[in-house]
């Protein structure tokens, strides 16, 4: 099929760089009428920020957004909206207090004079609704009432009402249950007979054999792959274009552990309700065990429950045979075991605090003398291991806000170096880590194994498990559905295992 | 590297060191970036309502006599407001302090408190106002801590509550105070100056100290900075929050029995909308609104700056609408100041 129109939105060499780090680097899309283009990409591959400089949210650094050939700047979210790109965020924008109509014409309503028309509003409300298939939805309905379905219904209507030609979804199936998705394909494949372009962002590869026509492949801010036919593409590729880094160079050997090694850490029929069940694993001294599995697939839970941020609902975690309590990270803390959280900025740092206070937050106490703070030993301790990490810049009184990602995950690594963990666990360690630094990183849980550290690590990143870990745990909507040694698992396995999972 | 080094060779971060490292990294920042450099427009701000005391009302301000009456009024916010400073900076909010000065006060002179100290010792109505002040904190805690009840709802609710339970004790009467040791020791001077001045030096020095020098300080910053980030660290935050609205409530009570030193009586109407003044006061000294950042020097700035101008207008028989008007003014004005800062110096990282 050869288009001679140009493409409707085109977008070369898109760079987006924000202090200290380069979200985007070099980002080529395009979108033809009438299609569903698949945005495909790990967490952190850049996939938020695209949108975002799409519909107007972010300025590109470098780079041009053509829109029929005509190169265009879209300065604000407003700007977007004319050009006919609506946006459907994850987080679904409406107004739970607000009727369905009003709604879809929040910052655009129909008013003459300053009166509302609301008649016309919701004559027109009618309209779209049935366009897309809901013509029973009351355009009175209050919003808040609605399913996330049905919100997302009104999401689409609202992209409809300011005539959109492209709509961009960001991971509309996450909050949907399989019938509810079937609907919005529906829905979606409407949308596209009648010329409107979707921009179609799922981390779902199934979904995307199903509803997609083109895919574009987004990793570490580059586009690796562009305009991919969804039918003549293996998901094995794929997902090779997607994890397909080779790190193996990155990751130092090590040596096998010593078989009588102590059990450090033993999780044993640990369940979250709603999130997963039944996790039981072993970690030895000088072990490194991988968690591998989809996003959503109840690995960062698993950390975070171990670690005691979210209570257990079943099942008990010990570190060297003492039972810790349920729900209680500061028991956690004192047996040993620290966390460096997936959300690093949310989760692990005082942005305005300076690194050394950051480096010291659960150690400041020890070096307090009754009550009093000794920040000049605070400062010495931060100092070494500034050093030892290669954190820069190397000013310990620097706020941490100002340090890229990869030197934040070292002053949290640093944090629990300082506290002397026996048991490290790592939520995505390199998201948003450039690649000198990810080397870096690798080399210190190494170095941290070596030392007869208990380490789990999770990552979407399936050749970076698979290379670190001596140990891989497969998991699948909440359950461990492989357990086994790295050395005898590859990639494509994992994949399958997961696939098998989530199809059950 | 020379800066680093500076700034490395600073042995503490107290006030002071801190603006040498951010005017260092934010150079465009300036010299009001920093937090000394935040204290000194205050120090201007202070000086300046000063001299327009001096200018209208000339010696009738500029004499010992007034200064201590400044002072002495600025004692008892002074006391809350640092108090407030460590809420405010562990991210919360207290809006129930002034109810519990009430409270505090008429509780401490009851006739069954009084006639108990009269039989034993004047301390025991000390006892009795810091119990309730800390009792009511320590409610306040429990269910913002706990109980998971915003802050501005539960001290709201504290607000209303401690008031009303101090009308019902004093029957809506004023109790005076009868123990004459009692008297004597908050209305006394030690070296010239007041007792009550001597208690609010004593409560900041010890606020800073606290704040600045202590675990409790670094975990109070650290809880108001990113709650989430210091409990995956290990700190116990539900149990600090507690801590921090039991410590408001102490100042509180010491609040309510440096006011039943000043007015000899217990009432239930002491203490009214001491809280508004105690958070403008915080707010205006450079204290974060959002937590994480709190500066006691500022909040003492702050109240002395609100006592002063209320003193140079009373001076000058202008009426409390006009204070008010003048003190909603300052306030807007250091907030939009204290936004710009926080802006540049983020800008300029």
């Amino acid at each position: 099929m050869v288009n001679e129109d140009p493409p409707l939105l085109q977008m070369r060499g898109i760079v987006k760089q924000f202090p200290g780090a380069r979200a985007l680097d070099g980002v080529d899309l395009e979108i033809r009428a009438g299609e569903v283009h698949c945005l495909l990409g790990q967490n952190g591959a850049g996939k938020s920020t695209l949108i975002k400089v799409l519909a107007g949210a972010h300025q590109p650094t470098e780079g041009e957004i053509l829109v029929d050939g005509q190169p265009v700047t879209i300065t604000h979210p407003v700007a977007g909206l004319k050009l006919g790109i609506a946006t459907m965020y994850q987080e679904l924008d409406v107004v739970d207090g607000l009727s369905v109509a009003e709604n879809i014409y929040l910052g655009h309503e129909l008013a003459t004079g300053g009166f509302s028309q609301r008649r016309a509003a919701t004559a027109n409300t009618r309209a779209l609704l049935t366009r897309l298939g809901h013509g029973d939805m009351s355009p009175h309905r209050e919003v808040g009432r609605l399913s996330a379905a049905g919100k997302q219904i009104v999401s689409m209507a609202r992209a409809l009402s300011h005539d959109a030609r492209v709509i961009v979804m960001d991971e509309p199936s996450a909050v949907l249950d399989a019938e509810e998705v079937t609907n919005l394909f529906r829905v979606v494949r409407e949308l596209t007979a009648s010329g409107v372009a979707v921009v179609y962002i799922s981390h779902r590869l199934d979904e995307i054999r199903q509803i997609g026509d083109r895919i574009t492949v987004l990793k570490d801010g580059r586009t690796v792959a562009t305009g991919l036919p969804v039918a003549q593409t293996p998901t094995a590729e794929l997902i090779k274009l997607m994890t397909g880094r080779n790190v193996e160079f990155a990751i130092p050997p090590r040596d096998t552990i010593a078989p009588d090694a102590a059990t450090i850490l033993k999780v044993d029929g640990l369940a979250l309700r709603g999130a997963f069940s039944d996790v039981s694993f072993e970690v030895r001294a000088g072990e490194v065990v991988g968690l591998a599995g989809l996003v959503g697939s109840g690995r960062t839970e698993i950390l975070e429950t171990v670690f005691g941020a979210r209570k257990a609902t079943a099942g008990t975690v010990q570190v060297s045979g003492k039972k810790l309590r349920a729900g209680s990270v500061s028991d956690a803390v004192t047996a040993g075991i620290g966390l460096c959280p997936e959300e690093r900025k949310s989760q692990g740092l005082i942005l305005d605090e300076p690194v050394y206070r950051n480096i010291t937050l659960s150690t400041f106490a020890r070096n307090a003398n009754a009550s009093f703070l000794d920040e000049g030993a605070e400062r010495a301790v931060a100092r070494e291991q500034i050093q030892a990490l290669d954190v820069r810049p190397s000013d310990p009184d620097r706020s941490a806000r100002t340090l890229s990602g990869g030197n934040q995950q070292k002053v949290l690594l640093a944090r629990w170096l300082v506290h002397g963990c026996r048991v490290l666990l790592l939520d995505e360690p390199t998201r948003g880590v450039d690649v000198g630094a990810r080397a870096e990183i690798y080399g210190l849980i190494a170095d941290l194994a070596a030392q007869g550290a208990a380490v789990v690590v999770v990552s979407s990143d399936i050749p970076e498990v698979i290379g670190l870990a001596d140990r891989v745990l497969v998991i699948s909507e909440g359950r461990v559905v492989h357990d086994g040694p790295a050395s005898g698992i590859d990639e494509h396995r994992v994949l399958d295992l997961v696939m098998e999972g989530s199809a059950a | 590297m020379s800066e680093q080094d500076i700034t490395a060779a600073v042995p503490a971060a107290d006030e002071s060191s801190r603006v040498e490292q951010v005017s260092s990294t934010t150079k465009r920042a300036g010299l009001l970036s920093g937090a000394a450099g935040r204290n000194l427009g205050l120090v201007i701000a202070l000086v300046a309502i000063c001299a327009f005391g001096v200018i209208t009302a000339g010696e009738r301000f500029a004499s010992i006599d007034n200064l201590l009456t400044i002072l002495r009024l600025a004692a008892v916010l002074g006391v809350i407001s640092i108090g407030m400073t460590f809420v405010i900076t562990g991210g919360g909010i207290d809006l129930s302090v002034g109810s519990v000065i009430g409270l505090a006060s008429v509780w401490a002179s009851t006739l069954a408190t009084q006639t108990m100290a009269q039989n034993s010792h004047w301390i025991v109505m000390v006892g009795c106002a810091l119990l309730v002040g800390v009792g009511a904190g320590l409610v306040n805690g429990v269910l913002i801590a706990y109980g998971k009840v915003v802050a501005f709802i539960a001290t709201l609710a504290m607000l209303v509550a401690a008031r009303g339970l101090a009308e019902i004790i004093a029957n809506r009467q004023t109790q005076v105070v009868k123990v004459q040791a009692f008297l004597d020791f908050f209305r006394d001077d030690f070296l010239g100056i007041p007792m009550l001045v001597w208690i609010f030096v004593v409560v900041a020095v010890v606020g800073w100290v606290v704040l600045n020098r202590t675990t409790f300080g670094r975990r109070t910053i650290a809880v108001g900075g990113n709650p989430e980030a210091a409990r995956l660290a290990g700190i116990k935050v539900k149990r600090h929050t507690m801590y921090l609205y039991a410590l408001c409530g102490l100042t509180a009570g010491i609040g309510g029995l440096m006011m039943l030193g000043r007015t000899t009586a217990g009432s239930s109407t002491n203490g009214q909308f001491y809280e508004l003044d105690a958070i403008a006061a915080v707010v205006v000294g450079g204290t974060l609104l959002i937590g994480g950042r709190g500066t006691i020097v500022g909040t003492v700035l702050g109240v002395l700056i609100f006592t002063t101008l209320t003193n140079v207008f009373t001076q000058n028989n202008l009426s409390i609408s006009a204070q008010n008007i003048a003190k909603g003014v300052i306030i807007v004005v250091a907030v939009l100041l204290q936004q710009r800062i926080a802006e540049r110096s983020r800008a300029g990282t």
